[in-house]
């Protein structure tokens, strides 16, 4: 016991709000818990931080966090950042959301904050399912795979929501999952630091409703399946299409620092705006 | 800059922004539509010079969220829209209801449904102001005739915003939000400005829905150290979830009480020679204008008519229609919708008194000779 | 006093702005009230556009025009849709560049060669809803030159205003002197009986 109450990260939770609410297995505690180590290598002050999220079991972890937090409305939590970020520069503001929020109801919400490089730090809690609502397909289930939305296999195409969010604008773009999580608390933290719009595609298991259902579970199975399909980005640069189908590619996809940030062009345009009434 | 003390010619959108930020409106987030663009660009134009920020946003529905993250981070802001954009926004203007959190929707009607007539005038809306939102929760909507009293009112909204922690909708019509006229804008030392009351540093541990001021709660804003947590869903005084049934009501009732306690604060309403009326045009917005007019032609012609017109629409000022109409011979309700307002009317006054109908649809206007003849009409 | 105006063109002619303009020149360099109302299509250029102006020296409710006093027509289908709402005896400018038929009207009729003017003396037919004012401010004397001079100064895109300026005092002087005549001689197509609304002898020719 003695040891929880020293761990140096628990001061990021609100520890009367725990137990959360995921399943047994679920990945989300883990990327979770990689954000607030992130959110602790960087020296988040927790005071001027908000984090915001949508509806989904993903956008649920606000809740548990320590921090001014705000659960939105399906999809729109980047819009709410967006209000909050522009009326505040100062605050750091997270957005958490899962693949259904962010790449479906979202999806509009996704490319615009990317276009704008508007700084936020959006991480997509992605297990390829609506957990929620118990077991629908969404954008990142792949093609194939049963749903109950599916029951004779889904026929969409899934999004690379790296690629999506890179060719939007996005200037700082990354993907890990629950197994990688060294290389996941190392991009969020890096995202953290970048001054622009950070992407995470952070690859989640539900052994509940996707798992079970296409029998890719239990969890650490489903843990070893992305130890296994998963690239590093350097390594997959050398492979052929062929060698890579089938393949996920983690790591650190985009990192441009240099592009104008929203809210900083904005300051120039207030600056401009009061020159020109005074003039 | 815009100069005050002086008569100068406005657009009723003009006034809607100039007055909002005349209040300290320092956030609006839109996206263009017809007949309300003026005002976001107008926003456009004016709140960087005044340290503010405006955004188009990629759609309706962010727009009103975007809203509602600047409120919370301690912004008095806006947004402005059309029937088709103000139903899109009906998702977060709900959320703004169980969240309180204090913003201005501004609504310029045209005819509907759907995208119906972009430039033609129309009252359509006002039903979807009170019920658009799924769920059941109060809603004040006001309602200028005017472009001198969009100045005045919007500043209002934002006060009764403000005072209740609640969305306010300024429901305009095309008739005033393209209307230039005359407007006299006040010195901004004379205008009363209410903003939000905060909570104390020292109140820990900190209930951000635990009610302080009669039953409105004390919120901070994002970023001042309360780590505080703010959902739509049913919450408690914490601001955290519950399934706690008689705790969801409690809330749920609370938000209808906090608006029904201040009902005299933010009723307002505009009497005409009623005073030794028989009858009454009840007409709001653009369309009152008409009714002024013909109220007193008829009384040049020795009908005792007058002129009931509701600044506030919602909550339905009851009380007011029942003490001023309740005893007159007829009413004549007219509106640029089939009847929507003459439904809370009749509701009203009950059977005893006749209550007509003067409707009209599809972009055109009622004039002053329509409502003469129906008041000539009444037997 | 009570004036009721429409303005009526094609969109992109400039009859909303002709409006505007009138409307600031009554409320801020006259001292009046003034409502301005427009109605127009889909269109930013082509499509049916009107304009609206009340000027009184009392209050004014309704704000829509339903019998005009006084109009400006700048096209031939503005004319054919409206010229039957024109008041008994009212005024009519018409542009007779782009107005060919005058269909007869119990009113009086003033045509002038507003977009003509506006390409043969400035190669600019933009300004043609200027002179089209000037010309309704010399023909009816409702509102003074100075008054829409100077709404002019305020409503005109930045860099146009000398320009407007000339567009303006041509179309005045045009307004002028065809009212001269034609109460001089008694004899035009503005017809017999036709007095200015305001007295000419103020009118700064």
């Amino acid at each position: 016991m003695a040891e929880v109450q020293n761990n140096p990260i628990l001061k990021y939770f609100r520890a009367s709000k725990l137990p959360h609410i995921w399943c047994p297995g679920c990945g989300h505690g883990i990327l979770m818990g990689a954000l607030v180590r992130a959110i602790d290598k960087v020296g988040l002050d927790q005071d001027r931080t908000v984090i915001v999220s949508g509806i989904g079991c993903s956008s649920r972890a606000p809740g548990y966090l320590n921090f001014d937090t705000l659960h939105t409305t399906h999809g729109r939590a980047l819009a709410f950042a967006t209000g909050i970020k522009l009326a505040r520069p100062e605050l750091k503001v997270i957005v958490l959301g899962g693949d259904g929020d962010i790449a479906a109801i979202g999806g509009n919400h996704l490319i615009h904050a990317c276009r704008r490089n508007i700084d936020l730090l959006l991480i997509c809690f992605n297990n390829s399912i609506y957990g929620m609502t118990s077991g629908q397909y969404s954008p990142m289930t792949p093609t194939g795979r049963l749903a109950t939305t599916a029951p004779y296999g889904n026929i969409d195409r899934p999004f690379d929501l790296c690629q999506l969010a890179a060719a939007a604008g996005a200037t700082y773009v990354g993907r890990a999952t629950s197994y990688h999580v060294t290389l996941l608390i190392e991009l969020i933290a890096k995202g953290l630091k970048h001054k622009g719009f950070a992407f995470i595609d952070a690859l989640s298991q539900c052994p509940t409703y996707y798992g079970r259902r296409n029998k890719l579970g239990p969890s650490v199975k489903m843990m070893e399946w992305f130890k296994e399909v998963c690239i590093p980005v350097g390594a997959a640069k050398k492979m052929t299409p062929e060698q890579l189908r089938d393949k996920i590619v983690i790591g650190e996809m985009v990192n441009t620092p240099d592009v104008p940030e929203y809210t900083e062009e904005y300051e120039k345009v207030k600056a401009r705006a009061k020159e020109m009434s005074a003039g | 800059m815009v100069k005050t003390g002086k008569g100068i010619l406005m657009q009723g959108n003009e006034a809607c922004a100039e007055g909002a930020i005349a209040c300290g409106m320092r956030f609006f987030a839109g996206y263009p539509i017809t007949p309300s663009t003026e005002i976001a660009e107008l926003c456009a134009l004016r709140l960087p010079q005044e340290g503010g920020v405006f955004i188009q946003m990629e759609d309706e529905l962010s727009s009103m969220a975007a809203v509602v993250g600047a409120s919370l981070a301690g912004a008095k802001a806006m947004t402005a829209t059309s029937g088709p954009g103000f139903s899109l926004k009906q998702e977060n203007i709900g959320f703004a209801c169980m969240a309180e959190v204090p913003c201005v929707v501004v609504n310029v009607q045209r005819v509907g449904p759907s995208t119906g007539m972009p430039t033609s005038p129309a009252q359509g809306d006002v039903m979807q102001v009170r019920w658009g939102t799924h769920g059941d929760h109060p809603m004040i909507a006001l309602c200028p005739w005017s472009v001198q009293e969009t100045y005045n009112i919007v500043i209002r909204c934002f006060n009764i915003a403000e005072t209740l922690r609640t969305p306010v909708i300024l429901l305009m019509d095309e008739i005033v939000g393209h209307l230039r006229e005359k407007v006299v804008l006040p010195d901004p030392s004379t205008l009363t400005i209410v903003s939000r009351r905060k909570p104390q540093k020292s109140s820990l541990p900190y209930l951000p829905y635990k009610p302080v001021y009669g039953d409105v709660p004390a919120i901070a804003d994002y970023g001042d150290g309360f780590r505080f947590h703010v959902t739509g869903l049913s919450h408690d005084y914490t601001g955290f979830p519950t399934n706690d049934a008689n705790v969801a009501a409690e809330e749920i009732k609370r938000l209808h009480r906090k608006v029904q306690a201040a009902r005299n604060e933010i009723t307002f309403v505009h009497k005409y020679r009623l005073e030794d009326a028989e009858i009454a045009v009840f007409a709001y917005g653009g369309v009152a204008r008409s009714a002024m007019e013909a109220v007193m032609r008829a009384r040049e012609q020795g009908i005792r008519a007058g002129l009931f017109r509701p600044i506030t629409i919602w909550p339905f000022p009851e009380e007011e229609v029942r003490q001023s109409l309740g005893a007159l011979k007829a009413v004549v309700v007219a509106e640029l919708n089939l009847g929507q307002m003459r439904l809370e009317v009749e509701r009203c006054l009950g059977k005893g008194i006749e209550v007509i109908g003067l409707n009209r649809v599809g972009g055109q206007i009622i004039t002053p000779d329509d409502i003469l003849e129906t008041l000539r009409g009444v037997k | 006093m009570r004036m009721e105006f429409r303005l009526a063109g094609s969109g992109g002619q400039g009859v909303i702005l002709a409006g505007v303009i009138l409307a600031e020149a009554a409320v801020s360099y006259e001292g009046l009230n003034a409502v301005q109302s427009q109605s127009y299509g889909p269109e930013s250029r082509g499509g049916a556009s009107k304009c609206e102006v009340i000027i009184s020296d009392g209050e004014i409710y309704f704000p829509k025009v339903i019998s005009p006093d006084v109009m400006l027509i700048m096209n031939q289908s503005s004319w054919n849709k409206y010229i039957h709402d024109l008041k008994k005896g009212g005024i009519v400018v018409a542009d007779s560049t782009l107005v060919k038929e005058l269909t007869p009207v119990d009113g009086h009729v003033f045509p002038f060669e507003i977009t003509g003017s506006a390409i043969h003396e400035f190669g600019r037919p933009v300004v043609a809803n200027i002179i089209g004012l000037g010309c309704l401010a010399g023909v009816t004397g409702v509102i003074s030159k100075e008054a829409v001079r100077k709404a002019i100064m305020k409503r005109v895109p930045k860099g146009t205003e000398e320009l407007n300026e000339r567009a303006l005092e041509l179309g005045y002087q045009m307004g002028i002197r065809k009212t001269l005549e034609f109460t001089g001689r008694g004899e035009s197509n503005g017809g017999e009986d036709f007095e200015p609304i305001r007295d000419r002898s103020k009118a700064s020719v």
